[in-house]
């Protein structure tokens, strides 16, 4: 038992993500212009924008790859420039690769990750034998990753993300390249995910699973340009859909 | 411990399980020390040789029994006249004419000397210069024994002897130059590619994201390709043992202790290589043109530095297999222990710090 520090103390305990004037320069431009924003507990996050609107500068910037250079940060209940590595340790990450090792199959893929979260070994056995039943992958479970359909590989990189079982999530573009029948099937599982307490923060170019989200901030040259519920979004732009939301936003 | 155990079994799947990787690891080093070895030669075996003499008699036919005699030359065809000479020549067989001059005998009872032309194919200036050499040693060892007790006064009989290497086997100069190849192309790009692979296929974001550290991860891919490097040293030292008879009068200790210390500048620089390069392409071109051509043309492998012009005389000096080469041939021919090549040893050490510090620095950048 500790005590708590003052940081951890200061923080609203539901939210679990928290930035304040988040911003992020390379050189004179401003990539990530002061983001004030926070994610709630077991909520899903849509983090969405135009490609170079700054979401990946600002998603780096919380998963702990950069350095910000003003403003603050907690994500997880750590700071993002002192607690980085507490940081990686409690949250999962998925990119628009779905990135596995093509060469090594299912479960040496699901070892080699449990392995890199510090799983131990009696553990990473549990949670392979669930992730493959879950997943329904017992048939190709000794089969090269390279080997799988798109989809597969999408569902089963979004569970070795939890394979660790962490407190927040970020998946980054996660649906890109498949199809709309995979999408919904992902987007069940993120629901799930998120009904046992996961927190999950999602970038998109789908405006379609913007209205999955609890709640949407939309970026716009660095800047957090809106954040509500997609249905108060919709109300405050008097339009009918996210996508109109977007593109009123988008065109300033 | 654990985790890097788990990252270094990953990496031995990736190259276990990639035929192009294995082919380079392990096929390679065979097939060129075995091609060097056997095919590349500087020696001359058999060569086709013409004659045109011009005056067929005693003399000439004894020296022409000579030269046929020798294991060097092959005469493959007996020319009549001169303006032949060109037709010989441009079939490409042929790479050496003895022109004999009219009256050879008379010549050389009433004037005391005689002519012998000797017209060689220099489009291969290396082979026309060894094949003219060849014929001149067996027309002087002709003319000692015809000189044998007739009285010469002053005398110079020049005897060479080839230190190191008294049969001058190539296979002795190439076994280092390819020993250092080998080691170039493991542990460089093989790494560089790896590394950048990983970043291709988007997964080096993934384990950046996660608790391993950038140098827990860089560490993990390297150590298999030191690993494996070593292997390869040691098979390359077997075979040229073994199949070549190649003496290692040195001790092997050190040639193993030197061979450890190039490999890791090597890796170091095939890390920095990842750092600049987005793409496995990227990275193998690099490794290529920016590594395996110097290594090959300035290091001194197959052409002697000291007849380089200056600048690249300065030049081969920034590159580590020069020295590499310098230490494998003191060890393996000379048998010199680090007495003799601690200077160059110290120079690879001091190149091998500076590649780490750059790389590590080049690899921090990277990751902002």
């Amino acid at each position: 038992m500790r005590f708590p520090l003052p940081w951890e103390v200061n923080m609203n305990k539901n939210n679990v993500i928290q930035a304040e004037g988040l911003t992020k320069m390379f050189g004179d431009f401003t990539a990530v212009n002061a983001i004030t924003f926070e994610v709630k507990k077991g909520e899903i996050f849509g983090f969405l924008g135009a490609n170079g609107a700054g979401k990946t500068t600002a998603m780096k910037m919380l998963i702990g790859i950069s350095t910000p250079t003003s403003g603050t940060a907690k994500v997880a209940g750590f700071d993002v420039f002192t607690q980085a590595e507490d940081i990686k340790r409690n949250i999962g990450y998925m990119s628009q690769k779905f990135a596995l090792y093509d060469d090594l199959t299912v479960k040496e893929n699901i070892t080699f990750f449990g392995g890199i979260y510090g799983l131990s070994r009696v553990r990473i056995k549990e949670k392979t034998k669930e992730l493959i039943a879950d997943l329904g992958l017992e048939e190709v479970a000794n089969q090269l990753v390279g080997s799988l359909p798109l989809g597969w590989k999408q569902k089963l990189s979004f569970s070795v993300a939890l394979i660790h079982e962490p407190k927040i999530v970020f998946l980054d573009e996660p649906t890109g390249g498949v199809d709309p029948i995979t999408r919904r099937q992902f987007w069940e599982m993120i629901y799930r995910a998120s009904h046992q307490g996961t927190t999950i923060f999602v970038t998109t170019h789908y405006m379609d699973e913007a209205e999955y989200c609890d709640r949407v901030s939309i970026m716009v040259n660095g800047k957090i340009e809106a954040l509500n519920t997609p249905k108060k979004l919709k109300e405050q732009f008097g339009v009918q859909s996210m996508n109109d939301v977007f593109l009123k936003l988008a065109r300033g | 411990m654990k985790r890097f155990i788990g990252f270094v079994t990953k990496e031995f799947y990736h190259i276990f399980r990639d035929r192009r990787s294995l082919f380079i690891l392990f096929g390679m080093p065979i097939v060129q020390i075995l091609l060097f070895g056997f095919a590349i030669t500087n020696e001359i075996n058999n060569v086709d040789i013409a004659i045109l003499d011009n005056s067929k008699d005693a003399t000439t036919q004894e020296i022409i029994n000579k030269i046929s005699a020798s294991k060097y030359f092959n005469i493959k065809q007996i020319i009549q006249q001169e303006n032949e000479l060109e037709s010989v020549f441009r079939k490409g067989k042929v790479k050496a004419v003895l022109n004999f001059e009219n009256d050879f005998s008379k010549n050389l009872i009433k004037e005391n000397q005689a002519t012998i032309q000797i017209i060689t194919d220099a489009t291969d200036p290396n082979t026309a210069n060894t094949i003219s050499n060849f014929v001149n040693s067996i027309l002087q060892k002709y003319q000692q024994d015809q000189n044998k007790g007739i009285e010469i006064k002053y005398i110079i009989i020049p005897e060479p002897r080839m230190a190191y290497n008294p049969e001058l086997k190539s296979v002795y100069m190439f076994v280092p130059g390819v020993m250092t190849i080998i080691l170039m192309l493991v542990s460089a790009m093989m790494t560089s590619i790896s590394i950048t692979r990983e970043k291709e296929l988007g997964t080096m974001e993934i384990l950046l994201v996660s608790p391993i550290k950038p140098f827990q991860v860089i560490v993990g891919k390297v150590f298999p390709y030191i690993f494996l490097s070593i292997i390869n040293a040691a098979v390359i030292v077997l075979l040229s043992i073994f199949i070549f008879k190649m003496p290692v009068q040195g001790s092997l200790f050190l040639l193993g202790l030197e061979s450890i210390l190039f490999i890791i500048s090597a890796l170091a620089l095939g890390i920095l290589i990842s750092t600049i390069s987005k793409t496995q392409q990227t990275a193998m071109m690099i490794s290529l043109m920016g590594l395996m051509l110097p290594v090959i043309l300035l290091s001194g492998f197959i052409f002697p530095i000291s007849s380089m012009p200056l600048p690249l005389q300065i030049i081969s000096n920034t590159i580590p297999a020069k020295w590499f080469i310098i230490i494998l041939k003191g060890i393996m021919l000379k048998g010199v222990g680090l007495a003799f090549i601690w200077k160059e040893t110290l120079i690879l050490i001091g190149m091998t710090v500076f590649f780490i510090g750059l790389s590590v620095k080049m690899y921090k950048i990277r990751l902002e």
